[in-house]
């Protein structure tokens, strides 16, 4: 459950892994730049064989894992239509405080702190390095949350920061946005223009005909690889900010208390889209997987389930408790 | 000749570790001061506060000028502490009549609703927290710079530079922190 790595390895383990996707992300739009090739130009004039297609594809891929990594953030924060806090706000100034107070435990550069202007509570983190990250908040989550609560969930924002977690998980969000959106096109393509196509590839021959399976395979599985992959990206990473989020605070029942408040509204949060679901604190989705163990529930959930969270916070608890009074 | 040879590499490397060792510890020196100043940043700014506030909340409790003045006494005190030990004992008290102070603002509803007390309570549980947070990372680092010069071999290089361990916060449990029994029985 709990990763026995410390804090290096983790960050460590995190950048390698971003940078996989983002080398996954590059090779999965060559195989559809290969594909549409074959299908297109491949047929049309085999002397002049130039794989148009595939440079581009692969050009665009580079592009965007370049762009995930330095506009990742700013995209995210834009789609959930976050705002700056506004510290003439009590509210959002107790949020800033809160946020400073955590910059300051962990001993890292104070993030951006944004508020997101909707009722359903919930938070998330992004950003590619932590001078750089941002928070951002709901305006529910202010408005259900005690100060000690507030504290807790940034502090697990916080440690994701630290972590490099955000990094991956905005890389993720960013790259998946941008498959959604090619395979939205792709599909489009199919449906209008790729009929008759279709089969005069398939008349040329079989390494076409393979080619042309896999990529029209692609283009329809491209969005639910991409699912698949934020998901098991973010689930271990929940436990682990938890642990490391109560290190930061001494209290662990604040994040305890903050996640039953969360569970009890568990309404959709409509302004995170399903592309940025697992950067959140709790599943802004609503789905019911979440809150279910097994295999299902391993392969497509973005996050454990949230009673678990609570009773490994209160175990921690109770072991900090145990600890002080025996000193 | 031969002997010579992997004597000098020898003394190289030897050379190369001492270097890197020095290094690393000059780093966690300079990283355990700026934790330091990292408190005194959050102190000042407590410290500022604290007329402040006793002064908004002081025409209403009348009848606390007690508390008062010894949240003032203690601030003064903290002000001119010298030294973490000191620094740490005084700073405690002020801490201690500070919560004793917002316990009784409790108890009075027109201060509790006024929004610039409220701003103010605000400030100062925010700059509390980020004192007692600056010390928990202050400690973290400190205690890490002891460590890398006390292990040996480490700690032949740390005497030969003279370097000197850094002093920890200890945490205070003492019953000044408790906060004063508010008698919540009904009036008769």
């Amino acid at each position: 459950m709990v990763q026995t790595r410390n804090i290096y390895e983790q960050q460590a383990h995190n950048k390698r892994l971003t940078f996989f996707v983002m080398l996954a992300f590059v090779a999965f739009l060559g195989l559809i730049g290969l594909g549409f090739d074959s299908l297109y130009l491949g047929t049309v004039n085999r002397s002049l064989f130039l794989p148009l297609g595939t440079f581009t594809a692969v050009a665009f891929g580079f592009g965007s894992a370049i762009w995930s990594l330095r506009g990742g953030s700013r995209a995210v924060l834009n789609s959930s239509g976050a705002v700056p806090a506004d510290p003439a706000n009590p509210a959002h100034q107790q949020l800033l405080n809160v946020v400073e107070e955590m910059a300051i435990a962990s001993g890292l550069p104070r993030p951006s702190v944004y508020v997101i202007p909707d009722e359903d509570p919930n938070a998330f983190a992004t950003g590619s390095r932590p001078e750089t990250s941002a928070i951002a908040v709901t305006q529910g989550l202010l408005d259900t949350l005690t100060r000690e609560e507030l504290q807790g969930v940034i502090a697990h924002e916080m440690s994701h920061i630290r972590n490099y977690d955000v990094r991956l998980m905005t890389v993720v969000a960013a790259l998946l946005g941008a498959i959604l959106l090619l395979a939205d096109g792709a599909r489009r393509s199919l449906w209008y223009g790729g009929g008759s196509r279709r089969k005069r590839s398939s008349a040329g021959g079989g390494a076409g005909a393979i080619l042309l399976v896999v990529w029209i395979l692609g283009v329809i599985l491209a969005p639910v690889i991409g699912q698949i992959m934020a998901m098991a990206v973010s689930r271990k990473r929940e436990y682990l900010a938890d642990a490391s989020g109560a290190e930061l605070t001494r209290n662990p029942l604040g994040l305890a208390g903050a996640l039953k408040k969360l569970e009890s509204a568990s309404t959709p949060t409509a302004s995170i889209k399903r592309g940025a679901a697992h950067l959140c604190i709790v599943d802004p989705l609503g789905r019911n997987v979440n809150s279910k163990e097994g295999f299902t529930a391993e392969l497509f959930g973005t996050h454990p389930p949230i009673e678990k969270r609570i009773l490994a916070l209160q175990a921690m608890a109770y072991q900090y408790r145990g600890a002080t009074t025996a000193a | 000749m031969v002997f010579f040879y992997v004597l000098l590499g020898a003394a190289i490397l030897f050379i190369f570790w001492v270097v890197s060792k020095y290094n690393s510890l000059i780093t966690l020196r300079n990283q355990v001061t700026n934790g330091w100043k990292q408190i005194d940043v959050q102190l000042k700014r407590r410290h500022d506060l604290i007329p402040n506030l006793v002064n908004t909340v002081r025409g209403q409790m009348e009848f606390e000028q007690e508390t008062l003045t010894r949240v003032v006494e203690a601030r003064n005190a903290a002000v001119s502490a010298k030294g973490i030990a000191d620094s740490a004992a005084k700073e405690d008290v002020l801490s201690s009549a500070l919560s004793k102070l917002f316990a009784l603002v409790e108890n009075y509803p027109t201060l509790r609703s006024n929004e610039n007390v409220k701003q103010l309570q605000e400030e100062l549980t925010s700059t509390e927290n980020k004192i007692s947070f600056a010390r928990q990372f202050y400690n973290d680092i400190a205690t890490k710079f002891n460590i890398a010069q006390q292990v040996f071999p480490a700690n032949i290089i740390a005497s030969m530079f003279s370097f000197k361990p850094s002093e920890l916060f200890e945490i205070q449990v003492a019953a000044e922190r408790e906060v004063p029994a508010v008698n919540l029985s009904l009036k008769k």
